[in-house]
């Protein structure tokens, strides 16, 4: 019964969300400056068009009809499942989506996991061995880079590493002009400088967060009374520390889910990366309204299912709130 | 040897207290904790850092085989004292006095080897266990790891069994999480994390919130018993009937230091309280009509 509730109140909260963006997105795009028909065609090919011409395409991209009657045909269409057509792409939605989102994955993957890791490793570092030089350096590293823009550090990565070393190509998920199959080790390859620029702010955010919550953890009356049963700080550390910060951390890293999904719009942007992050910035500047609704709705259950399965994970790992739920299921 | 009531190290005995080997178990001698933190009572651009004193010159002395109550207001900084006696400070802490364990004098690094080796706490409350960890988990504590990890682990595990038992604690127990214990249990536990590590000393702080003067009194038979059999219990409460009807005696803490230190038989009658702050306490027991009188002894 619970379970069942649970579940109709998540599909509902979700139907919502759906609903909200879609309906968001729509009315951004309608009332955006750009003029689709101009941005898609270019500037010359525009002035050197007949008048007829041009009502034909302003009719294919629907630029005259008001919002809210172009975005109520839309949902008629996405409750059947078709989610439209991508003017820019000249392709399915659902299909552009799936390509960019299949490309975008493994950096987004990536980054998520190397800046939940590499966050929380240094998160708690600092935060047992609080006022430390370690604890200075990692405080500052944070700052600086919580400060810091995502694009430009693209850019700077993109100067230092692929520019100056040459360690790293320029750009481009695979190598300029190849087609067809592409070893994985080459993908991997173009992979990292993104990945790793993507994972830099993330790092931040996630170690001082887990700083501030290691400080706490290691302030509680339970660390307390097992400090004064002689237990030193690595052991502390070890069997307490870590336990509690599971939640928070679980927590930190889904709802991180969605930090690397903006940032990867401009990081994509500045390795030409061709992946969904790229894809929103085509669309949302050629005044694609159909691919910016769908690639809105799908970054958007991505985040959703993160923050879900947040949620599940808490039940089935503590003890409090599983004993809660089975009192209730009785 | 000192006859029962005389006066010595600042404190007055009890009939069982004794010094083997010429000492006390536990002595403090002079402490004085403070913080180093910004005027709280200054404008927030013009704090100047300042020392705030919460213990102040304190004395007292723990015998071999004897309770000592300490007894002060709540929140008046008695668990200071006990930090204090764990050796667990705050960084900004400023501690100065001299403390003597078994006739050695102790330093922090002393101090911190003593924790649970020596000396052990029994804290307040369930919230001092780790609320994602088993009991069982808990009580055993740190092995260290490796060969010799596993033996002592299993060596714990098993004398934590016995002790389960002795304290008519079920076997589930240790199968369960803090919050699934009831206040009577989570005590008995409490209690035997302290037991678990063989100290000599035991520190109980407020053990006993929220139970009625029987269920209190019962509660402390066992730190009683751990007294009767050789080992030294401070025992801090707010609650002077309390503390008369187990410890041996007393200590009255008032605003951050003792202010006299004396058997539990002083508390008969007033006459035999030497400050007057002890004899308005005496006065303000129920027994005694819960009168308000001053220092002075003016009603």
């Amino acid at each position: 019964m619970v379970v069942m509730r649970s579940v109709a109140r998540g599909v509902a909260r979700f139907a919502l969300l759906m609903l909200a963006v879609s309906f968001l997105t729509f009315l951004l795009v309608g009332s955006s400056p750009i003029d689709p028909v101009q941005a898609n065609v270019g500037q010359a090919a525009y002035a050197s068009m007949s008048p007829d011409r041009r009502e034909q395409l302003a009719e294919r991209w629907d630029a005259d009809t008001p919002v809210v009657e172009r975005y109520l045909s839309w949902l008629g269409d996405a409750v059947q499942g078709d989610l439209g057509e991508s003017l820019r792409f000249n392709e399915p939605v659902v299909e552009v989506v799936g390509e960019r989102f299949a490309s975008s994955a493994l950096l987004l993957a990536a980054s998520w996991v190397i800046a939940g890791a590499v966050g929380l490793v240094l998160g708690v570092a600092s935060g047992a061995l609080r006022d430390s030089w370690l604890d200075r350096l990692v405080r500052g590293y944070c700052y600086v880079l919580s400060a810091t823009p995502t694009f430009w550090l693209a850019l700077i990565a993109l100067m230092v590493f692929a520019v100056y070393l040459g360690w790293f190509p320029l750009g481009f998920s695979v190598p300029i002009g190849s087609t067809g199959a592409v070893p994985l080790t080459t993908r991997l390859y173009h992979m990292v400088l993104p990945a790793l620029v993507l994972s830099l702010t993330g790092i931040a955010n996630v170690a001082l967060h887990t700083r501030e919550k290691t400080i706490d953890v290691l302030g509680s009356d339970y660390v307390r009374f097992a400090r004064s049963r002689g237990e030193g700080l690595r052991s502390i550390v070890f069997r307490h520390g870590l336990r509690n910060l599971v939640f928070p951390a679980l927590t930190l890293q889904f709802s991180q889910v969605s930090e690397i999904v903006g940032g990867s719009i401009l990081v994509e942007q500045v390795f030409s990366y061709p992946g969904l992050g790229q894809a929103a910035v085509t669309a949302g500047l050629g005044g694609d309204a159909p691919l910016l609704v769908g690639i809105a709705l799908a970054t958007a259950a991505l985040v959703f299912l993160g923050n879900a399965l947040a949620n599940l994970l808490y039940g089935a790992v503590d003890p409090r709130l599983g004993s809660r739920v089975r009192e209730e299921v009785r | 040897m000192h006859t029962d009531a005389e006066f010595h190290h600042h404190h007055r005995h009890a009939s069982g207290s004794r010094h083997p080997q010429g000492r006390h178990l536990l002595s403090v001698e002079h402490l004085s904790v403070g913080f180093k933190m910004y005027d709280p009572a200054a404008p927030y651009f013009q704090a100047q850092k300042v020392d705030a004193p919460v213990i102040k010159d304190l004395t007292l002395s723990v015998h071999e085989g004897e309770m000592l109550a300490l007894v002060g207001a709540s929140g008046s900084g008695k668990t200071l004292l006990a930090d204090a006696i764990m050796g667990l400070f705050e960084p900004n802490a400023r501690v100065t006095g001299a403390m003597w364990f078994e006739g050695q004098r102790c330093d922090a690094a002393d101090l911190a080897r003593l924790r649970g080796h020596g000396i052990s706490l029994v804290p307040q409350s369930v919230n001092n266990l780790d609320p994602l960890m088993r009991v069982g988990e808990q009580v055993v504590g740190a092995c260290g790891r490796g060969r010799a990890g596993r033996e002592r682990r299993r060596q714990r595990v098993e004398r934590m069994r016995e002790l389960f038992r002795a304290y008519g604690l079920a076997a589930e127990v240790e199968r369960m999480y803090p919050h699934e214990l009831s206040g009577g249990m989570a005590r008995r536990v409490l209690l035997i994390c302290a037991i678990m590590d063989d100290p000599r000393l035991i520190v109980a702080d407020e053990p006993t919130p929220g139970l009625d003067m029987d269920l209190a009194i019962h509660a402390l038979d066992d730190l009683r018993s751990f007294a009767d059999g050789g080992g030294g219990v401070l025992l801090i409460t707010h609650d002077l009937e309390l503390a008369l009807s187990v410890a041996d005696r007393v200590a009255v803490f008032r605003d951050g230091t003792v202010v006299e230190e004396t058997a539990c038989s002083s508390f008969a009658a007033p006459e035999l309280l030497a400050h007057p702050f002890s004899r308005a306490l005496w006065h303000a027991m129920p027994e005694h009509g819960f009168s308000a009188v001053d220092e002075e002894g003016r009603e």
